[in-house]
Formats: structure tokens, sequence, C-alpha cells
């Protein structure tokens, strides 16, 4: 059987680092690395292929990638394309079978960018999805959760030859607690490939063409910034956004409980926004916003915090004081907006009592 | 204390002498394009003064854009031999992957990557391979190499691993001029390692520096020791500043700004530093500009390393003046005002020219700039108000209004009034703020180290203490250090509540540079 593949032009690949790190919505760790792995790549001759999820056969296997732990550690061990890679032969060996194509555990932030660096070793393409939609903190927190796939088996590499296989776990909650304890182990950064999916399941559960959706958006930030025109606006068209508020950030309270790091931004409004202020909430990523106190934009709906001037992301541990910022929310996949999609990753999934209400909902509907 | 401060920049070179907590004097002369002609002249001109010459001189203190300008420009830089360790961790991104190319050609020699370093929470990551240090030190020497930067993995955590091959690699090549990259920088560690290798490549340039600025103290007639400013507002002796001549390469901003509030009495308060061609904009804290905390581009180098937090705009006292006055900068005539300008007989309109013609400003011939249409004059006044209102907001970190001092040649500029601040500070001396600020530099010790297991009171303690050492042992006298920032952050992932602190602590320089004692390494 053929399939149609498209090579990735490492053009693509660096407007997918700046469009993955906005999906991040503040969280996902910098995709620098990863893009600095794939320019070493690339200049030794390899290129990746990117696969539509529609053009795999229903019992092809797909291996779901992605880099866990602490982005402080990841800064000093940097990110090794090699280490990814193996976690995916590591499950190929448990499992006795060859993986038809890779894809993205998230397309947020870094993880956007580890099933090209595994498929670059691996010869096989890149699935043009992943699981997320955009970052999220915890395993439960995933399309495949939510459609109540098998959880297991997990396999883990370390770059200095450890292997784990997580063989069993009853929920996706016990995969994250289990697989967050070895992680930390290993020095708390390591690569992993999660339970394996067939491409049935990619078909039925995966959130599509997000790859190319994340390189959509990097384009055209990049193409507004070479043009002087304002990325804001460019974001907001590519992906059908809104502009929540405008404003700098006077106040930034960061604390880590249970491993994440939680906290709210305060914004004070500056040009059609002077005089409002806005306080963002987070959990690793961008949680809830409010606007005077009235919650505005909840998780699932992307909550991305920009540069104001270069329309870059802003990630929740690089924000700081006096950064003058564009507040924006991106629509999020629909199934994640299910009443079942909302159990999982919903504003009460964070903690927050607070009703699901999409800004991009039809006012119509009230 | 009587201590010489001096300012090179690109235009002018400053000069002041103070005493106790008074400016005596000030001169400002032209730079030389071999710098040290343009500090010789700035002392003999300070040393005409009776009071400079009639009593010993304490120290003599220099901040210098050189090496910057060297790294930017791409010139005078040696090659350097690139030692990590941290194997098999990070192995696809060697030193040098992410530094643009042309630069890269002119600094990496050779490049060895050897298994070593240590975890986030100190404890070894692998063993260090001495066997393989060695190998890669007789490599630089067979290659010729005398600079070598060795960058570990963690090492602002646990230093050892560097240290250890530092050593080795100096029984190989006995002359090497060694950057170890905890000395440098904090967590990042292709960034660290960056500004290792730049600080490498300049130790050449470093040291025939120093040994020219020395040379000219001597020809001049001063008995006194000689210390390069650095980026946070302090100072080191020239020996220990020729090693790391990276931590000089903003120098000049955090001077004025350190000058700003040394002449303004004010410590908390916005700065404006207005020069020919560009405003530099910062915040003081307790006297010291506010630090970035990222990453911080020289040269299109990603680097690590204290740097003053400032916005850098192009509006100055020779930027051109267009369209009627509703267009300034970001061009500028620079060191040719006193060529271009109009005032001088050139056929330019800059911003001084508008200033002569409002009567705001004695400069040149103002017969030349009489014809100028005082609707002209208004829209490039507001203009460039509106330019320093905008920017001053940009770099507020709160909205409660600070004072804004306005210092540098071009500071005529800034309005009497500006939104958002509660006054507008002039002072005496604020066109040569920069060498007063070199003039009064302290010393300083820090300290970034992620802390475990104790809570956050105990782990900023323990930071303290350690920054303290750090200060005395560069030439602080213990008795007048004082804590100027306390950073703490909590890490995501990392279990026991880690928290990764910085801390800074800064105190007046010790008469007796003597006692001075290696800085102490970083427990593990």
């Amino acid at each position: 059987m053929t399939v149609r593949t498209t090579p990735i032009p490492l053009e693509d690949i660096e407007s997918l680092a700046v469009g993955a790190w906005i999906l991040g919505t503040g969280g996902g760790g910098s995709p620098y690395l990863g893009l600095l792995n794939m320019r070493q790549l690339y200049a030794e001759g390899r290129q990746v292929s990117l696969m539509d999820p529609f053009d795999l056969a229903d019992d092809d296997d797909v291996a779901v990638v992605s880099n866990m732990g602490a982005p402080l550690v990841g800064q000093e061990r940097l990110t090794d394309s090699r280490t990814v890679a193996r976690a995916v032969e590591i499950m190929e060996r448990y499992q006795g079978r060859k993986f038809r194509a890779v894809m993205s555990l998230e397309i947020g932030g870094g993880n956007a960018i580890q099933p090209l660096m595994a498929a670059a070793h691996l010869g096989i393409p890149v699935v043009d999805a992943d699981c997320m939609g955009r970052a999220f903190p915890e395993a439960q927190m995933t399309s495949f959760a939510i459609g109540d796939l098998q959880p297991w088996p997990l396999s883990m590499a370390d770059c200095r030859g450890q292997e784990v296989i997580v063989a069993r776990v009853t929920t996706w909650k016990w995969m994250e607690r289990v697989s967050r304890k070895a992680c930390v182990e290993l020095g708390s950064v390591a690569s992993t490939c999660k339970a394996p999916r067939t491409g049935r399941e990619v078909k039925d559960w995966a959130i599509h063409h997000t790859t190319t959706k994340a390189i959509g958006l990097g384009r055209a930030v990049r193409a507004a910034q070479r043009r002087h025109s304002d990325p804001i606006a460019a974001i907001l068209e590519a992906e059908g956004g809104l502009r929540l508020f405008a404003g700098k950030v006077s106040d930034i309270a960061r604390r880590t409980t249970e491993g994440f790091l939680r906290g709210t931004a305060t914004i004070e409004g500056l040009d059609g926004d002077r005089g409002a202020r806005m306080e963002i909430a987070f959990q690793n990523e961008w949680a809830v916003a409010w606007r005077d106190g009235v919650p505005v934009a909840t998780v699932p709906d992307l909550i991305c915090v920009l540069d104001a001037v270069t329309g870059e992301a802003i990630g929740t541990e690089t924000l700081r004081y006096g950064q003058r910022v564009a507040v924006v929310a991106l629509p999020a996949p629909p199934i994640l907006m299910t009443p079942k999609g909302l159990e999982h990753v919903g504003p009460r999934a964070f903690g927050y009592d607070i009703e699901f209400r999409s800004v991009f909902a039809p006012t119509a509907a009230e | 204390m009587r201590r010489i401060g001096i300012d090179v920049g690109g235009t002018n070179t400053d000069a002041v002498l103070i005493a106790g907590s008074n400016v005596v004097r000030a001169v400002k002369t032209a730079t030389t394009a071999d710098v040290t002609g343009g500090i010789l002249a700035a002392l003999k001109a300070l040393s005409r003064f009776p009071e400079v010459t009639g009593q010993p001189i304490d120290a003599v203190m220099i901040g210098t854009t050189h090496f910057i300008n060297a790294v930017v420009q791409g010139r005078s830089l040696n090659r350097v031999g690139a030692l990590r360790i941290g194997l098999p961790a990070g192995a696809t991104l060697p030193p040098f992957c992410d530094w643009p190319p042309a630069l890269a050609d002119l600094v990496r020699g050779e490049v060895a990557m050897v298994e070593g370093g240590h975890d986030y929470d100190g404890r070894p990551f692998m063993p260090l391979d001495r066997a393989a240090v060695t190998a890669a030190a007789h490599r630089f020497a067979a290659a010729g190499l005398k600079a070598v930067a060795i960058a570990s993995v963690f090492s602002p955590i646990d230093p050892s691993c560097e240290t250890e091959a530092a050593e080795i690699v100096r029984t190989i090549i006995p002359d090497a001029a060694i950057t170890c990259s905890h000395e440098l920088g904090r967590i990042g560690l292709l960034e660290r390692e960056n500004a290792a290798l730049m600080n490498a490549a300049l130790a050449e340039l470093a040291r025939e520096t120093v040994a020219a600025f020395e040379a000219a103290i001597a020809e001049s007639g001063l008995k006194a020791p000689l210390y390069i400013t650095q980026n946070d507002g302090t100072v080191m002796l020239a020996a220990h500043a020729m090693r790391q001549p990276v931590l000089s390469f903003a120098s000049g901003a955090t001077n004025s700004m350190r000058g700003a509030a040394f002449l303004s009495g004010i410590a908390d308060a916005m700065v404006i530093d207005v020069g020919g061609t560009t405003t530099d904009i910062g915040q003081l804290r307790h006297g010291f500009p506010r630090e970035a905390n990222g990453v911080v581009e020289v040269g299109g180098v990603r680097t690590l390393f204290r740097m003053p937090d400032l916005l850098s705009i192009g509006l100055g006292g020779g930027s051109h003046v267009e369209a009627d006055g509703d267009v300034v900068g970001p061009l500028s005539v620079g060191h040719r005002l006193t060529t271009e300008a109009l005032v001088f007989g050139g056929s330019r309109l800059t911003t001084s020219d508008v200033a002569v013609a409002a009567g705001m400003l004695e400069l040149g011939d103002r017969a030349r700039v009489a014809h100028l249409d005082p609707a002209l004059i208004g829209r490039m006044l507001a203009r460039a108000h509106a330019m320093v209102e905008e920017n001053v907001d940009r770099m507020k970190t709160d909205s409660a209004p600070l004072p804004l001092i306005a210092v540098g040649g071009g500071a005529f500029l800034v309005p009497d009034a500006v939104a958002g601040t509660s006054q507008v500070v002039r002072v005496t001396h604020g066109d040569c703020a920069n060498a007063v600020g070199a003039a009064i530099a302290q010393v300083s010790g820090e300290i970034d180290q992620v802390f475990q297991g104790m809570g956050r009171t105990e782990a900023v303690a323990a930071a303290t203490g350690l920054a303290q050492d750090r200060a005395v042992a560069a030439g602080a006298d213990a008795a007048t250090l004082q804590t100027i920032e306390v950073e703490d952050i909590p890490l995501a992932y990392l279990p026991g509540n880690a928290l990764r602190v910085r801390v800074r602590v800064v105190g007046i320089l010790g008469r007796r540079a003597s006692r001075r004692r290696p800085p102490p390494a970083a427990p593990s």
C-alpha cells in the first residue's frame, strides 16, 4: 500500500516551534532545544515526513511520544533526539511489533517537536495529530483518556541507559502517578512512549491536523514579524481567536504543589483596556482568566499570553513584571468540550468551581 | 576614599574624581581609536587640577564597552577549545550548535565532550571521565589553543567537575586562559556555556586591554590599583576582571544608572540616560539596576549572565529629525554631531539643533537654526516627549509613580513632567553620570542554587550566607554587606518542594585588597 507522506521542510519546523509555543498556553516547555536538534538532524541530511491520520490503516500501530519532567532539568541535560527514538524502540521490543508512525502527545510546547526527533532516527512518518490540541499537565488530560482507551503500557528511557516499562495500571490517573515517580528517580527528565494506539483509535479519538495547525500559526506570526505588522492580529486571523485583553504584567505569584507550578498572574489594562485588570490562574498552563473579578475564559479554551510586540508566547515560568502582553483565546478542540471531555479538562478538573462556557459559544445559545 | 571613575563610551571618554561623597572634578574628552589614548587624555585633563594630584588616589575604576564591541563586530577574538562535561546527556547539541555560523567559525578551535556532571539535587550524574579530559587537553595543546572554556551539567549546583577538569587542562597547557562556566552563569547549560566560550574568546584582548589601561594610568603619574566595572554595578580588580571580560559587557549603562542614584540621592527610581544615538531606560531598585531575568543575546548568541534590564530606543542628542518634526531617530549623526549638525555648520537637522533653536540648549551657533519653524520645534519636542513617556512606562514594574532621573548629554529631550512618574530629577554632573557610577562601584557576591527539604526562609538564609562569603572573597568589607536582591522560584516537577534561590549582596570595597582570597566553591 502506498500512502502519501509530505516531507516537512526545515522552514516549517522553525514555524512549528513558534506555533507550538503559542498552543502550549504557557506550559509544555520551550520548543527551542527540540528545534536545535532538528536543525542538527537536517544538517546531517535527515528529513521527516508528515502523514495524514486518515491515511493510517485500522491495524497500524502508532507510537505516542513525549518528554516528561522538569523544564529546568531539560535546560541542563538538553534534549537528545536519540533518547526519544529509544523510548519508541523499547516499546517495539516489548510489544514485538514495529510502529507504522509516531505522533505527538501534546502539540503545545516542546513536545510538538519530540515526534519529529524520534521519526528522524526511526525512518517512519509523523502523524499530523496529537491528543491534547494544546498542552495540559497530566496524563489523563488527553483525548485518548476521554475516549476511555487503554492507558498502558508505557516505556521510559533516560540518556544514561535506564529503561522502564509500566506494564499495567488500572486508570489514566494511576499512569500519571506511577510514571511521574519513575521519572523523578531518573533525574526528573525522561523520554516516554505512551500506550501504543491503533490507526483506528487515532482516527476515532486523536485531535487531527494539529501539526499543520501549529505550523500555520507559526508561519503567520513570522510573516507578520517580517512585515512589521501586528502579529497578534495575524494569530487571531489564522486561528479564529479572540483578543481578551491588552496590558502590562503587574504581579505574578507562583508556588509548587504536588509537583505542579501553580499561581496567578495579574495584568493591568492598557490602551482599550486601561482601567481594567485581568487575573489568570495557572497550573503549568493558563487555566482561568478573570476580567475585573468575572471569569471570561477557562480551560479547555486556549488562553494564550503573548508578547505584545513580537506575538511570541510567554510561559508561566518566564512571565515577569512589566512585560507588555496580549491575552488571546483560541478555540478548543470540540472533543475537549464534550461533557466527558470537561470531566477531564474542564475548570473543575483544575479545582475551579466554575461552569465552562466557551468564549466562542454563540451568545444566542443563552 | 578618593577615587577616579572613567567611562569609555562610543563618543566620549568621561572621567571624574570623587572624594568621599563629593564629585570634585569632572572632564569629558573624545574617545580615541586606540581607547587608551582617550583614557590617558582624560587622566591628563583631570590631573591639571591641583586637588586631583595633591593627595593619593585610592582606586581608578574603568567602565568600557570594548569587549562587547569586539564580539558584536567579530574582531580581536581568539580561538577556543570547548570542553563539555555531561555525556551521555546533550550529545546531539554540541558546543557552538546555536551560534551564528560566521562567529562560530572565528571562535571554534576544538570541541570535546566527555562524561561527568551532576544532577539538579547535587547527586553525581556520571563520574568524571578524567582520561577523556586529558585526551581533550592534549588535542587542544596540539592545535595550539591557549584559551579553553569548560562547561559541566548543573555546575552552578556543584562546580567540582569543572574545577577538576581545569586542573587537568592546566597541567597540560600551563599558560592556558581557562574559563569555567559556573563562574559566569546560571542554570541553562547552552547559555552558560556560550558565556564561557565568549569569555574565553576574549582572553587575549582582555589581557592586552587591561595592560594598556594600566600603562595609561602609570603614564599619567597616578599610583592606584585599577578596577574594571561589571554589568551589575560592581567592580573587580583589573587582574581578576581580565579573566572575566564578559562580566563588563553592559557596564556602561549600569554605571549611568548607579551614577544617577548617587548624584540624586534617590535609590528607587526610573532612570533615563540620553546619549548621542540611543537612550537607555531602566529601573533602580535599592540603588542598583534591575537585572534581566532571562536569556540575553550578544552578537546573535544566547547567553545567561548578569545584565541590567534595559530598554534601548533610537533617541538621542544626534538623532535625525524628519518630516516637519514628526519623525525623530532612530538614525543619528552620532560622534559626527560636531560636523554634521546645523548649529555646527552641517546640513543635517538633529534634535540638538531643535533644542538650541528652542533655547533649551547652548551649543554651536544659534543663528544657524534661527530659521526653524516654531511649529516644527513644537512637533519634534512633542514626539520626543511621547517616546520618553511611552518607554519609561514600559519599563516600570508597577503603577505607583516613581521619580525619573534624567542623565546623559541628551537629557534636554526629557520633559519636566512625564506621566506615570512623580517628578523629573536633573542633577549636577548628570552628563558624566556613567563615570560617577564607575567611581562609586561596590563589590558583590552572588549565589543561584536549588535548595530542597527546607523552608523558604531557611533556604534564603542559606543562600544569603553563601553570597556573603563570595562578596568578602571578592574584596568587600564584611561590615558593609547589604543584600540587594532575593529571588526564589519554586520548580515544577521536582520532589521535596524544590526552590531555586538567587541572592546578591554588595559591600563597599575594603581598603586592603591584599586580604583577598580565592572565591569559595559552592557546597555540593
